[in-house]
């Protein structure tokens, strides 16, 4: 299973900032290795949040989201004690969620 | 709705362009330029991904003898991580030598974990336990984030290894004629658009040594001060240096000293 | 038992050094062998990079022992005047090449280290840009060196060719050709004696710089 997201949700007023930091290696599908072989392509293609179990984001990604990919987004109505959580599906269907406290 | 890193950047320069927007009259410098770019990037350092890998490795039981790193001697006690970063390299009882922190980590792999030192030293950056070694110092240094150098010179050994290190650090050679004072040894010097910090002194909060280890933006690597130390040695076209070798313990004891107050951002983010 | 494992051979010199230090009671370490010791034992070859690329030459231990001062006068006038004598003219007495192909070579930071394939100039750039700053338009310019921009227009060279110009041309050449003949610790590499340019890359660096329609002298 991939590395775990590191996701920090603060509440300021009526809304939180969250931020996330992804851990992945967002291949282009580009590059070549030192044997000349193109290195495949292997990134996040979809990018969904939750407040309390309810879809507050979903975002489509390609292989111009560099590697280990960061994601900062506000929230309107969340508040300290709310549950936050983020996943990620990528092109080989690999996939993984984390969740954080809203502080 | 694309979120991505250029999208979060566009919004935070029309942001930075509204709140000065008297001032973008004048033409901006490219080292403004880059400056903005990397006040942006500062934020979400994917060197955390590397802080939580390496506390993670310090606490898990691995190697022929299965044993955790928790009684690891960095220097302030068997086991205590905090403040231990900012007092490297320091003279060593146990081995009789001045040791860095990736020299003490290999120390520890070996006596209380069981791994080959030797072996770790050969394996190239990037690879096998290498990636153990990124883990382990992104969190040390982590532990230490704000706090001051205070390298220790107490020990003979500590003073010797600085007088080694400074002579290192003049010692011109190879092709081109470098030593680490042909870039590091005046100051408000730049290699292209890339500002040198002057290490023949303290250069300032979170500069030089104190910015290491790091994680490179541009080739999306976490860079320890060992690694640092061997790209340098590789554009001052010197032949390759031992991991962890006497050379690169010396310049971290003349670096170290020299930047003593200055706070450490480490793992910091560079580009 | 504890196990030694040295990682390289000087961790274990250095310690029967410090040993013998201690046993000598506080006498002022030899930190000349020292030195040798450490840097010997520290480093390997890792392709065109070679350990023998530690071995210095009069004017590197000089300057190296001067940590950023001037060695002693005597020193600095042996180490010119040496530099001074090492330097070839061009073979065919011609020394303004092509700056176009000058600015390309000056653009180009590679060579010489152990990512590098090849020892051969072909191979190798001029690095000019990391150090100073050369045309206008390049805005990437390092400032290690000093500003190279309207070199030949602030000498008055109009004709390259000229006699007027010879004494400019051949101080020029010689710099590149061997920076230490006019300054005993340059920073700057002997690009024609440390066979890092050949006779033609540094004919077109010259053409960058001299050459009254290069644009560094517009």
């Amino acid at each position: 299973m991939a590395d775990p997201m590191r996701i920090r949700a603060q509440a300021a007023g009526d809304k939180a900032s969250v931020r996330v930091l992804m851990a992945h290696e967002m291949e282009t599908g580009q590059r070549k290795d030192a044997a000349g072989k193109t290195v495949p392509a292997w990134y996040i293609q979809e990018v969904t949040a939750q407040l309390n179990g309810k879809a507050v984001l979903t975002a489509q990604w390609g292989p111009s989201v560099a590697k280990n990919p960061f994601l900062q987004f506000n929230v309107k109505g969340a508040k300290a004690g709310d549950k936050i959580s983020v996943t990620w599906v990528d092109n080989k269907g690999d996939k993984r969620t984390d969740e954080a406290t809203v502080s | 709705m694309r979120s991505t890193r250029t999208a979060l950047s566009a919004s935070y320069l029309l942001a930075a362009c509204a709140a000065t927007a008297p001032a973008m009259a004048q033409q901006k410098s490219a080292a403004d330029g880059i400056a903005e770019y990397r006040a942006m990037l500062a934020d979400g350092n994917p060197a955390e991904l590397f802080e939580a890998k390496g506390e993670d490795l310090w606490k898990t039981k691995r190697g022929p003898k299965n044993a955790s790193l928790e009684r690891c001697d960095l220097g302030k006690g068997p086991g205590v991580v905090k403040g231990a970063f900012v007092e490297l390299p320091r003279y060593f009882g146990d081995t009789g030598r001045v040791q860095d922190l990736e020299s003490r980590l290999l120390t520890c792999m070996e006596r209380l974990q069981g791994f080959d030192p030797l072996s770790i030293a050969k394996t190239p950056f990037g690879q096998g336990e290498q990636l153990t070694m990124e883990g382990l110092t992104a969190w040390i240094s982590a532990e230490s984030r704000g706090l001051k150098f205070n390298l220790p010179q107490a020990h003979a050994d500590e003073r010797k290894t600085y007088e080694l290190g400074k002579r290192a650090f003049f010692y011109r050679g190879g092709p081109y004629d470098f030593s680490c004072a042909s870039c590091h040894g005046q100051p408000d010097k730049r290699i292209r658009l890339q500002d040198l910090p002057e290490l023949t002194k303290n250069p300032g909060n979170g500069i030089g040594f104190a910015a290491w280890p790091a994680y490179r933006v541009s080739s999306g690597e976490m860079w320890s001060m060992q690694r640092r130390l061997n790209d340098c040695f590789r554009q001052q076209r010197f032949p390759y240096p031992g991991y962890a070798s006497d050379v690169t313990i010396a310049l971290g004891v003349y670096m170290g000293v020299n930047a003593k107050d200055a706070e450490s951002v480490a793992p910091a983010l560079k580009r | 038992m504890t196990r030694k494992k040295t990682l390289f051979l000087a961790a274990a010199a250095t310690s029967a050094a410090l040993l013998a230090g201690c046993a000598a009671l506080e006498s002022k370490p030899d930190y000349d062998a020292l030195v040798t010791q450490m840097m010997t034992g520290s480093f390997r070859d890792e392709g065109i990079a070679k350990v023998d690329r530690l071995q210095q030459d009069a004017s590197n231990a000089a300057c190296s022992k001067a940590q950023g001062d001037s060695p002693p006068e005597d020193v600095v006038d042996a180490i010119q005047q040496a530099a001074l004598k090492s330097v070839r003219m061009p073979s065919d007495g011609k020394f303004i090449g092509d700056w176009r192909e000058g600015e390309k070579l000056a653009q180009n930071g590679r060579g010489m280290t152990w990512t590098d394939k090849s020892a051969a100039p072909a191979a190798n750039g001029g690095n000019c840009y990391n150090c100073h700053q050369i045309t206008k338009a390049e805005i990437s310019y390092g400032t290690i060196g000093p500003s190279l921009y309207q070199y030949g227009k602030n000498r008055g060279v109009t004709d390259a060719e000229s006699p007027a110009a010879k004494p400019i041309i051949e101080y020029t050449w010689t710099k590149m050709w061997n920076a230490k003949a006019y300054n005993a610790c340059s920073g700057m590499p002997r690009f024609g004696h440390a066979g890092l340019l050949d006779e033609k890359q540094l004919k077109d660096l010259m053409a960058l710089i001299l050459d009254p329609k290069s644009p560094v002298n517009q």
